[in-house]
């Protein structure tokens, strides 16, 4: 299951964040990393992006991007 | 001796708070050509011999985003002598990411821990003494707000600052990396230390740190490196992707990560452990709403607007908002000092008279008047800038922009762009694609800023009488808005057809603005403002009047033979300026303003949007000159000039001027008003489409600076404003065909 599949105030322990490339490193840059967890807080008003807790902040970032992180509940 | 400290942070981490607590009015603050707004410089304002750089917020030193490479360049290609780094107390973990990054330069750090008053109220406490032990530096509380703990701080950066004693080495990777950057390091060690003229204890440092970098397969780094030393160490580097399941980067980041998380559980203990809702995510189950959330961005706006141009304020008829009465008090404030100056240049030759009078006067009285409308606009954005609220707004309309190619933070810019072009155009650099960058920097300059407001109001109050006027200035914002969206959808059609914009953005913590920072940024507009005025606009004004009252004639004799006075002035539509104006008004004619002194208007505004209004105070001033309004008042009986205003009902020729524009000209009496602007701009369609033109139209030059400065090409910077151009031109033309069939 995927960040994506989450629903708000749901939360997972993220296994692995999807292909090589900036963007994957982006996001870890950002502190999603393996064995972290996340809480989905809320979807934005029109449907996307998300916004999750991590680390003890908020983060938002699109469900195109949240498919590529992988969770286990 | 002198030291530099650089001031590095994530972003809102408080860096600009603590700069400028530190610095007092020292800084060097200021967003005008020439000035970087990328570094900021400032001196601490108890030590002059310590300077401070205010680098720009950053997560990482990787070079993703324009404002990384910035910081990172700096800290490692010029060195200070000490950063501070400014960490978050509240959002520890993430913050200490860059810590490591930083450390691994090899620069002498200190880091202040800040927002100690928030961190302490949640209940959470910070070890600091492990904290410094387990990092190898000084680690200090602070709270930038206040001031709380700096003097300790400072103490602490000036003594690192004497001894420079390098950060040491901390144990973040595993076996594998650590020994490919041992390996990498020695390749590069030979050809490293004969060029580098530093301290063998800096040079070891840099070079790990350089070391890091290439097995992290950093771009910048690698493409740095030598021809031989590139084959060197490719297979290490390959080798050590091999250990790391094919990716070093993510290995990198992680093992960042879990020595950070190794260091937190030593160093902090927290009251609560999870998720913790706070009052800021309370108030933000409002303010992002499913249902409410668009709504509240609407209102929110137009709160911004009335608070700026309302005449009307809260809808109670009459009521001037903050922006209106200022103003009011501003001219009313001008109008006194003129007079004075209009008595001490009465007995001069009629040039100089002119020249101060029509040209000087009239022409910064002209802005003057609007100044405060821009400054409350300005603040009012900077609130919602340092509230936190720029981001939810982001958030919010990331959808909408995402159908348009770009993403949500494209959005804080243009917000910015309503303040003013050059800063906004600066907040491009934040986006992280390219694409994003480039797109977001040309639909920027479509922004109203607060320069083009003064057009908007001049025209307003001039045409639209009876109209509207806050609804009229708000359609033309919004128009801005459409127009900067259809641009973007356009160009991602056609230029960049690939290319994903992303959007992964931190949602900072509501907080409540200082009043400090607020009236720091109201204060830099206002000094910002008045430098214009006395620089750029003070020598255009005299160019303009000059050229608008002289020609060939005026130095031969002609003029001052055929003059009654014997000036060699010339009538204004023989003079040069009338002669240039009107070989490019033409071009116009189909938007509705094909004359002379509108044409010269659109050119003087691209040395600054305000001269449009300087511009047509000083060539249209025979529309209100002492003998009009003489003829004018003429046609009332005393009783009635009573009415207006004139005391006593006699006619008062010092009084005059300003009845006229309030009890005649803004009512929309006069049906003669301002007859040849009229007949230059002839209809309400000629002076909306002539408010387009100058909305759309290329920025001024400070603008274009900055956008070649994102740009970097002057080939791109020329497209950029050829797309502004071109754009002008067909919208205006578009309305103004459109709009005069209807009408």
């Amino acid at each position: 299951m995927t960040l994506k599949d989450l629903n708000p105030g749901q939360e997972g322990t993220v296994i692995s964040i999807g292909q090589k490339g900036p963007m994957k490193r982006r996001i870890m840059d950002m502190g999603v990393t393996p064995g972290i967890k996340v809480k989905v807080i809320k979807v934005a008003p029109l449907g996307d992006p998300i916004e999750i807790n991590i680390r003890g902040y908020e983060l938002s970032l699109r469900k195109a991007e949240a498919e590529n992180i992988v969770v286990e509940l | 001796m002198n030291y530099t400290i650089a001031l590095a942070g994530n972003p809102n981490s408080g860096k600009t708070t603590l700069f400028n607590e530190l610095t007092g009015s020292r800084q060097h603050v200021g967003n005008w050509p020439g000035v970087t707004v990328d570094k900021k410089e400032g001196i601490y304002k108890k030590n002059r011999n310590v300077n401070i750089m205010d680098l720009p917020g950053t997560y990482s030193l990787s070079p993703y985003s324009e404002e990384e490479v910035i910081a990172r360049n700096y800290i490692v290609n010029d060195r200070p002598d000490v950063v501070i780094n400014i960490v978050d107390g509240t959002n520890i973990e993430r913050n200490l990411y860059l810590t490591l990054q930083i450390l691994e330069t090899g620069i002498p750090t200190v880091i202040a821990i800040n927002m100690m008053d928030e961190v302490e109220a949640s209940g959470n406490k910070i070890d600091f003494n492990e904290l410094s032990n387990l990092l190898g530096v000084q680690v200090l509380p602070i709270v930038a707000r206040s001031g709380k703990g700096l003097d300790e701080l400072m103490r602490a950066a000036v003594s690192v600052a004497e001894i420079k004693i390098s950060p040491k080495i901390l144990n973040v990777f595993d076996v594998n990396i650590n020994s490919a950057v041992n390996s990498i390091s020695e390749i590069l060690e030979d050809e490293y230390m004969a060029d580098s003229s530093s301290s063998v204890g800096t040079a070891a440092a840099q070079l790990q740190w350089k070391a890091i970098k290439v097995v992290e397969n950093d771009q910048l780094v690698i493409d740095s490196l030598s021809g031989s030393q590139k084959i060197a160490v490719e297979n290490i580097v390959k080798e050590a992707e091999k250990y790391a399941d094919g990716d070093t980067e993510a290995k990198i980041a992680d093992s960042r990560y879990r020595f950070i998380s190794e260091l937190v559980k030593g160093s902090v203990k927290k009251a609560k452990t999870g998720y913790v809702e706070t009052k800021s995510d309370k108030l933000d189950k409002v303010l992002t709403n499913r249902v409410l959330a668009l709504p509240i961005f609407a209102v929110i706006m137009y709160v911004l607007f009335a608070c700026t141009f309302s005449e009307n304020f809260l809808f109670i008829e009459g009521l001037a908002s903050p922006g209106v009465w200022l103003a009011g008090v501003v001219e009313a404030a001008w109008g006194a000092v003129a007079e004075v100056i209009d008595g001490l240049v009465a007995g001069a030759s009629p040039w100089v008279y002119s020249l101060v009078m029509d040209g000087i006067v009239e022409g910064i009285g002209a802005i003057l008047g609007f100044i405060p409308l821009v400054l409350v606009l300005y603040i009012l954005i900077s609130i919602l800038e340092d509230c936190g609220y720029m981001a939810r707004i982001a958030f919010v309309m990331d959808r909408i922009f995402r159908k348009f190619g770009l993403s949500g933070r494209s959005f804080i810019p243009l917000l910015m762009g309503f303040g003013c072009g050059v800063p906004a155009v600066m907040a491009t650099r934040t986006l992280d694609t390219e694409k994003d960058r480039r797109i977001t920097t040309i639909i920027t300059a479509f922004m109203p800023c607060g320069a083009k407001l003064p057009i908007f109001a001049m025209f307003v109050s001039i045409f639209f009488v009876n109209g509207n006027k806050t609804l009229i200035t708000y359609s033309l914002y919004m128009l801005s808005i459409v127009v900067a969206i259809a641009v973007s959808l356009i160009l991602n059609k056609l230029v960049y057809k690939s290319a994903a914009s992303n959007f992964v953005m931190e949602l900072p913590r509501y907080r409540v603005p200082t009043l400090k920072s607020v009236l720091i940024h109201g204060w830099e507009k206002v000094k910002g403002f008045a430098i214009k005025a006395g620089t750029v606009i003070f020598i255009s004004t005299i160019i303009i009047w000059g050229l608008s009252n002289f020609n060939a004639d005026s130095f031969n004799g002609v003029n001052a033979a055929s003059n009654e006075d014997g000036s060699n002035m010339a009538e204004m539509d023989e003079s040069f300026l009338a002669s240039f104006g009107n070989v490019i008004a033409p071009v116009f004619k189909p938007l509705g303003f094909g004359e002379w002194r509108p044409a010269v208007g659109v050119v003087t505004g691209w040395i600054a949007k305000e001269m449009v209004v300087v511009t047509f105070a000083q060539l249209y001033d025979d529309d209100v000159s002492p003998e009009y309004l003489e003829e004018y008042f003429s046609q009332y009986d005393p009783e009635e000039l009573e009415e207006l205003g004139f005391e006593g009902g006699v006619y008062d020729e010092e009084a005059a001027f300003d009845i006229y524009s309030e009890a005649v000209l803004f009512e929309g009496a006069d049906e003669n008003a301002l007859h040849s602007m009229k007949t230059d701009i002839k209809t309400d369609m000629a002076a909306y489409s002539y408010m387009v033109f100058n909305l759309l139209c290329m920025p001024c030059f400070a603008a274009v600076g900055a956008i070649k400065r994102e740009l970097k090409t002057w080939r791109l910077t020329g497209g950029a404003v050829g797309i502004q151009m071109l754009t002008a031109y067909i919208v205006s033309f578009v309305i103004y065909t459109i709009g005069s069939i209807l009408a």
